[in-house]
């Protein structure tokens, strides 16, 4: 096998906001090769969005950098190299759902007929055929942000940056999601960059899982997901798939990840 | 799976458009209803307080008697009245004036919308011409339009064609009213639009206008809206003052200024005036509500 070529390269980047000088992140260092598939875990705060939105030039680091197929960022950007799904659902309110997931391909100049194929089969992959002229209010919020996340595929990015696409999803959608996500994965070998808070949804997914502390947000530990074959439903069943959870719950563990900030004050006292 | 997601989509398509179709109708007789039980309240209670006071001679807060109120009778029945010996009835010669005030009032709509439009368009791009600027169109508001009036008209005039010699400039007056809170509401509209909207528009690396027409512009729309009904009834109003300084005899102000003469001798006139002049602001007023309710397209609890 080939050495992989890297697709994106984060190094030594630190993100301080002026408000509140809160330090996001602080000297991340990250290279990812390409068809890969990585997750960010961490505890709410850690940074995963904030390291997301520098990837995809959406925040300014404060100091390091990063590439993306060798360019800078905002290059990367403004050639259109990843597409992006918010943690929230960020749908026009005043687009039906159809024109909702067009929006991308407007941008790239497609012409109604190609918009209108592709949208129809984006709806069908998130199962929502026949709700494209429905408004966005019309729809509860797992039917958004799965619009969200057609809009985000329609244009097959060869990079995708995901914060927690599936968090406000049932488990049920959410499982057949996961391997629906898989299928698509394979079939572009698109690379991926995956927020969550699910610790086997990170493991299932992923070929790599980055798990981040918070305060200042840092990259704790990174494990190697060598999980056998195509992921299935029976992956799950898979010893070593529980290995591999409890490998990176004790690396949440370990970072005082299961300490609420009350806890970890009480605890600071109790030292004193 | 995904033909039942579809079978299911379409029955709950049809319901839902039935319900709507239903509930519209419904909200449109009961809303027609209430306006009428609405006007007949008004004039019930006009008519009640016209009798009452004149049967005891009660004084406060005013006095009522054929100069002040008028019966009802006498005021629609000045409609049906010719205004001179050997003219068109009251009611026909005001509608003729109105129709005149309309079109002055609608040229001064347009030109101030666009206008305020555009001005706060610019402001929305720029925070120094917002420093700069806002104020003065704050204080462009302070100077009363009666005193302006005059010096537009002889501005304006002599660079007008021929054919829109003296309501053109009363449009213009009419513009100077009808900007304002278009402009105001413009900018507060374009800047409200999602942040995270704004973000995804540059992931995807839109240029400024694309942002603009496919994310602010729309975002603006229930801001713009509402100024816009702010800024039909002003219009009419701008329309009836302008007409006042330039001497037209063929509008709504033209008609105020003449039966105002006549008061004391024929109020019921200046009366009917008021009421046509009234209806015309209501109808420009229902024309923007109609044009809001065709365009904006949003979450019923989020328009503004
Ligand atoms: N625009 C901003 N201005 C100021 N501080 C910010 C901003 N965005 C994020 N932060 C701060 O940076 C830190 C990391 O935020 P971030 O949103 O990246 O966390 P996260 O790991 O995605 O959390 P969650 O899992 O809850 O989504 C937080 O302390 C947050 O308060
Ligand atoms: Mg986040």
């Amino acid at each position: 096998m080939t050495e992989p070529t890297t697709v994106v390269s984060v190094s030594g980047v630190t993100k301080t906001f002026p408000r509140g000088n809160v330090t996001a992140l602080q000297d991340i260092n990250l290279d990812l090769g390409a068809g890969e598939f990585i997750s960010l875990i961490g505890p709410s705060g850690c940074g995963k969005s904030t390291l997301l939105r520098v990837i995809g030039d959406l925040v300014e680091p404060t100091s390091g950098a990063v590439t993306i197929n060798g360019k800078s960022a905002p290059q990367a950007r403004t050639d259109r190299d990843y597409g992006i799904v918010f943690q929230d659902a960020v749908l026009f309110d005043w687009r039906t759902v159809a024109k909702n997931i067009e929006l991308p391909l407007e941008m790239l100049g497609w012409d109604k007929a190609k918009r209108r194929a592709r949208v129809e089969e984006m709806l069908s992959l998130v199962e929502l055929t026949g709700f494209g002229d429905h408004h966005p209010w019309q729809l509860s919020g797992g039917m958004q942000q799965r619009v969200s996340i057609a809009r985000a595929l329609a244009f097959e990015p060869a990079l995708l940056l995901m914060d927690e696409p599936f968090g406000a999803l049932d488990e049920m959608t959410r499982e057949r999601l996961n391997l629906e996500l898989l299928s698509i994965w394979q079939q572009l070998r698109s690379t991926v960059v995956f927020v969550t808070h699910s610790i086997s949804e990170a493991v299932f997914l992923s070929t790599r899982v980055v798990v981040m502390s918070p305060r200042p947000g840092r990259i704790a530990g990174i494990v190697d997901i060598d999980l056998p074959g195509p992921r299935s439903v029976e992956t799950r069943e898979d010893p070593r798939f529980f290995e591999l959870v409890t490998e990176v719950r004790e690396l949440l563990r370990l970072r005082g990840e299961h300490l609420l900030p009350e806890e970890e004050a009480a605890a600071a006292r109790e030292d004193a | 799976m995904s033909s039942s997601a579809a079978n299911a989509a379409s029955v709950q398509r049809s319901t839902a458009a039935r319900v709507t179709w239903r509930s519209r109708l419904h909200g449109a007789t009961h809303r027609a209803g209430l306006i009428a039980l609405t006007v007949v309240a008004l004039l019930a209670l006009y008519e009640g307080y016209n009798q009452l006071w004149r049967a005891t001679g009660w004084t406060w807060p005013f006095p009522a008697d054929d100069t002040t109120l008028p019966h009802l009778w006498t005021i629609f029945k000045a409609f049906a009245d010719p205004a001179q010996v050997n003219q068109p009835s009251l009611f026909s010669v005001l509608i003729h004036k109105a129709l005149f005030t309309a079109k002055e009032a609608f040229a001064g709509f347009v030109l101030g919308a666009v206008f305020g439009f555009a001005l706060g368009a610019a402001l929305a791009h720029s925070k120094l011409l917002q420093r700069g600027f806002l104020p003065y169109i704050v204080g462009s508001q302070t100077i009363p339009i009666l005193a302006i009036a005059p010096m537009v008209v002889i501005w304006v005039n002599p660079k007008l064609p021929s054919g829109m010699q003296g309501w053109g400039a009363v449009a213009v007056i009419s513009a100077y009213l009808t900007f304002f809170p278009v402009a105001v509401n413009s900018l507060r509209g374009l800047n409200s639009a999602d942040p995270r909207m704004l973000e995804l528009m540059r992931s995807y690396a839109a240029s400024t206008w694309t942002v603009l027409w496919k994310v602010r512009f729309p975002a603006s729309l229930p801001y713009v809206f509402s100024a816009l009904k702010v800024a039909a009834t002003a219009s009419v109003v701008g329309a009836i003052i302008g007409e006042l300084p330039s001497g037209l005899q063929s509008g709504l102000g033209g008609a105020i200024l003449n039966f105002n003469q006549y008061y004391s001798i024929e109020p019921q006139e200046l009366w009917a005036t008021n009421i046509i002049a009234s209806l015309l602001g209501i109808v420009f007023f229902l024309a923007v509500l109609g044009a809001e309710k065709a365009v904006v397209r949003r979450a019923p609890e989020r328009r503004a």
